[in-house]
């Protein structure tokens, strides 16, 4: 495994030697901050590390061979969509022309931009059978809160404020709960029916003159299409409330299913799923929203416009009234728009259903493989992801998911999400995604059939994994009570500096 | 399918595992009636179409011209190694580390990130990093609130207009309120947030208040009294929170040292390019009091089984996919990308750098502002600045426009940035950096001077009424 032989750094302060680096910019004129009152002055200057070039590159290729990436291997996270990361992509948003556009560069300056912007928020409402997208949303939760919010202001628009309940399933992503309440509704959690799909009489009995919204995934995170969403969507605008989808799972659907089409009123996108652009070790994202006709009034300013002339430019101030307003500074994360762009002209709308077509064959394959050693909880034809289960491991040898997660360390892979959805016992969440070959496939699943294996003949080797990456278990508990959350001089007293 | 590995053998022998003829049967469950219309969408693009339709796109932005536009996205060096850094994959195509026995490397970064920022800042706990200035900032106000169970907060109009307006967005849902101070309209203290307006808007007491919003420097440029606006809040019990330009606090004083409890601000200048608006960083940071307020990934040193140092996600007890509807917000993801982008940017720039980087920018300032001032273009406001500044114009949206013909983007219409302030319709806000140069300044100068000198005579009253309706 790539990151096993690789050494853990001392800190950046650590390798600091006063008087190291330069060079990078001219000296500023010694008299250069005489205008500034002596009163608004920094006392003593930062204590940032003073290195040259080389200690600052090899310290974080070191660092960042001690991750492991898809551009290592197989990365199986469920819910997160690992594909292949193409690098026209990142060569595309780093060409001057669009990484060094000011935002605030008048409309005249910035055609190229807009016009991708343009043809991209077209591209996301064909793909999504919505009528307008914003692409302004930094990511999927802040797309969420948009979505959110737009409602609000929907209910409101109508005189029905008193509409301040928001349902979601109990398999919901986090975020969606903590939406509702940043938006200002209570959440209503509705339990799953056994199946794993949307316990349909439950929402019934829950919506109500009172709802504002209900928040699906679909398909679900258990990676189960939503069989009874028609039912569902036309209970939720019965009892008068919009129909939000979380569009964290729409790589199991391009071209086979249009939220919009069905009748959803507003979803977001994560474009780093679906559209390949890369997670970054945790961000950058962004999270376009596609709304129905309904909610188009309420979308947030600026939008991209283009003339009669065929020329784009942004709206004016004030001239969208109903706008709920800005969620951020500028237009959006659009370095991160650039990729998917260059993503869904890579492939056309061909190429894009092909994208789902093997994604779920895929996630179908691996769970075929993997049943008879795993428990399989939802065992009918599964969309890009399947639950399987290590409830019968654990039962007979005390192994649990989170050892076999890690022990897979050990085998090169990263683990598949764990403990998520919350519904199922010992859960393990794998997403292949359609960028992986099969000879992948069946390595992974040979792994992981190899420690089921070892978890009934040498259960301690799985239950003190990894043995192999450059860390063991860490001590989270005491990170928790004890936050060592900055260096300061002394602070690694405690815990050795690595060599 | 571009990036797919799947040959017609491959798909037989996964379509026979699972035991059917065709995908589609993998489709069944949904309801015919539901199924999707064709997607109609361009025809797919070899690399060699696309790689040329994307140079061509980008070919349309004008990048070529003379900047002097800022307004809270600057143009800075970014050394050569930190793109370098950021393009290894091992960085930009991994997840958010929750497996922290792969993931020191992204782990390591962002604890040493958050302590460069908290150098910076003076403060002790710095999130991760949020989505850009504006959303931190909206993040600071809420926890103005939560931690002071208020529910009003103060801002100042010399905070970036479109912070202000995302901070309205995030207060719809909690039904905050949100009161602006005023800014001093003439005298020495002119464009800087009105400290007697502050205390009356304090002094109301039904409407007790949670925090104080002001930014250093702020929109105009302009360096605020920092340290008396503090002292203003925290005599009726609000917090403050300081709106921050990261490079400037090389040389100007750190909230810590002026009594912030929190610090908000946009993180683009630490070698991060302009992308037109992101992806960016927000930086948040706050006293060690109010740790358990702080909103986002919070990454924390421990050690592992054998005692080694290691790093982890700490506190998450916080966060959204813990606490779900009682989490802090529903923030999930951070900038990690960019936050490695800063601090490779620090380590590579180092303390004397970076101070040099804000003084030369003040250097640089102080040429552009007797250069346009000697071209008739003095400035609007007599405070001091660090390396933004407002010049009062005539007819400052057609001098702008003509300049654009010239090659020159000579700042920010505040007539269309600021719409129905008459006070600033004849002002353009002007930046300079290290890498503004002596020839860009001479020429905006003279074509300034040209512009000016052939404007059509025109009363001052008229031309306010004329330019204070043109909206952007």
């Amino acid at each position: 495994m790539s990151v096993g032989g690789s050494k853990l750094q001392s800190t950046i302060f650590e390798k600091s030697r006063p008087g190291r680096g330069g060079g990078k910019v001219p000296h500023a004129p010694h008299d250069a901050l005489e205008r500034i009152p002596a009163g608004a002055r920094r006392a003593a200057p930062p204590a940032l590390p003073e290195m040259n070039e080389p200690e600052v590159v090899r310290h974080y290729v070191n660092l960042s061979q001690l991750n492991y990436s898809i551009d290592n291997g197989f990365y199986p996270l469920g819910s997160c969509t690992m594909k292949w990361n193409p690098k026209l992509n990142e060569w595309a948003a780093r060409l001057p022309g669009f990484a060094g556009l000011h935002p605030l560069a008048p409309d005249s300056t910035a055609q190229g931009t807009l016009q991708l912007l343009w043809e991209l928020e077209e591209q996301l409402a064909e793909i999504s059978g919505m009528r307008a997208v914003t692409l302004q949303p930094a990511a999927g939760a802040q797309g969420e809160l948009t979505g959110i919010l737009m409602i609000r202001a929907y209910h409101r628009s109508r005189g029905e404020p008193d509409r301040t309940e928001v349902l979601v399933p109990d398999s919901s992503h986090g975020t969606n709960p903590a939406t509702a309440t940043m938006a200002g509704f209570s959440t209503i959690t509705i339990p799953s029916a056994p199946d794993g799909g949307v316990d349909l009489d439950a929402f019934r009995a829950a919506l109500g003159p009172r709802t504002a919204a209900v928040m699906i995934t679909n398909p679900s995170t258990l990676g189960l299409f939503e069989a009874r969403i028609g039912e569902l969507l036309e209970a939720v605008h019965a009892a008068g409330a919009l129909a939000y989808m979380d569009g964290a799972n729409l790589n199991a659907i391009l071209g086979r299913f249009k939220p919009g089409e069905a009748g959803f009123d507003v979803m977001h996108f994560n474009v780093h799923k679906t559209f390949s652009t890369p997670h970054g070790g945790g961000g950058p994202g962004a999270g376009p929203v596609g709304v129905g006709d309904t909610l188009v009034p309420f979308l947030p300013a600026p939008r991209v416009l283009r003339e009669a002339d065929g020329t784009y430019r942004l709206e004016r101030a004030g001239e969208r009234p109903g706008s709920i307003g800005r969620m951020r500074s500028f237009v959006g994360n659009t370095g991160v728009l650039v990729r998917a762009y260059a993503y869904i002209r890579a492939h056309g709308g061909s190429g894009l259903r092909e994208v789902s077509d093997d994604a779920v064959l895929a996630a179908n394959y691996l769970k075929a493989r993997l049943a008879g050693t795993y428990d399989i909880p939802y065992d009918r034809a599964c969309k890009h992801e399947f639950v399987a289960s290590a409830a019968s491991i654990k039962k007979a040898t005390g192994v649990r998911t989170l050892d076999i997660a890690k022990r897979l360390i050990d085998h090169g892979y990263h683990p598949p999400t764990i403990y998520f959805p919350l519904i199922v016992e010992e859960g393990m969440l794998i997403e292949p995604t359609e960028t992986e070959s099969v000879e992948t496939l069946d390595a992974f699943a040979e792994a992981l059939i190899a420690i089921a294996a070892e978890a009934y003949e040498t259960p301690e080797l799985v239950r003190e994994a990894p043995h192999g990456a450059p860390v063991r278990r860490l001590d989270e508990a005491t990170a928790a009570r004890q936050p060592n959350l900055r260096w300061r001089p002394m602070a690694g007293a405690e815990t050795p500096c690595p060599d | 399918m571009p990036y797919g590995p799947h040959t017609m053998a491959d798909r037989a022998r996964m379509l026979a595992t699972v035991g059917i003829d065709s995908v589609d049967e993998l489709f069944a469950d949904i309801p015919v009636a539901l199924r999707a219309s064709r997607l109609d969408l361009p025809e797919p693009e070899p690399e060699l179409v696309l790689a040329a339709r994307l140079e061509s796109l980008a070919a349309r932005n004008r990048v070529d011209l003379a900047s002097f536009l800022g307004a809270g996205v600057y143009r800075h060096y970014s050394p050569a190694a930190v793109d370098q850094i950021l393009l290894r994959g091992e960085w930009y195509t991994a997840y958010t580390p929750y497996q922290p026995e792969i993931s020191q490397g992204t782990l390591q970064s962002i604890y040493e990130y958050e302590s460069l920022i908290a150098e910076l800042v003076a403060l002790d706990v710095v999130s991760a990093s949020h989505y850009d200035g504006a959303a931190a900032t909206a993040e600071a106000a809420l926890m103005t609130c939560r931690s002071t169970r208020r529910e009003r907060v103060l801002v100042s109009r010399a905070v970036h207009r479109q912070y202000r307006e995302t901070l309205a967005t995030y207060f719809l849902g909690g039904e905050l309120e949100l009161d602006e101070i005023p800014v001093v309209a003439d005298g020495p203290d002119a464009g800087t947030t009105d400290l007697a307006a502050l205390e009356r808007l304090l002094a109301e007491a039904d409407r007790p208040v949670a925090g104080v919003i002001a930014g250093q420097p702020n929109f105009f440029g302009l360096l605020e009294p920092m340290a008396e606006i503090g002292r203003l809040a925290h005599a009726t019990g609000a917090l403050f929170v300081a709106v921050v330009e990261p490079v400037s606090l090389a040389v100007l004083a750190p909230p810590g040292a002026y009594g912030a409890d929190i610090a908000a601000g946009e993180g683009q200048p630490l070698g991060i390019a302009p992308q037109y608006g992101g992806p960016f960083l927000g930086i948040l940071a706050c006293t060690d009091g109010l740790v358990r307020q702080i909103p986002g990934r919070l990454v924390g040193m421990t050690a592992d089984l054998d005692g080694k140092r290691a790093y982890v996600m700490t506190m998450r007890a916080r966060e959204q996919d813990i606490r779900r509807e009682k989490a802090a917000s529903n923030i999930c993801t951070n900038q990690a990308l960019l936050a490695l982008a800063a601090s490779v940017y620090l380590a590579c720039i180092g303390p004397h750098g970076l101070r040099d980087v804000a003084a030369l920018g003040a250097a640089r300032a102080a040429e552009l502002e007797a250069a346009l001032a000697a071209a008739g273009a003095p400035r609007l406001h007599p405070g001091p600045y660090l390396n933004e500044f407002v010049v009062r114009v005539p007819d400052a949206p057609a001098v702008h426009r003509r300049l654009l013909e010239r090659g020159i983007l000579a700042g920010l219409v505040l007539a269309e940035a600021e719409p129905g302030d008459p006070a600033l319709a004849d002002g353009l806000l002007v930046c300079a950096t290290e890498v503004t140069t002596a020839e860009e300044i001479d020429r905006f100068a003279a074509a300034l001077a040209d512009a000016l000198a052939d404007a059509p005579a025109v009363e001052p009253g008229a031309r306010t009424a004329a330019t204070a309706g043109a909206v952007r």
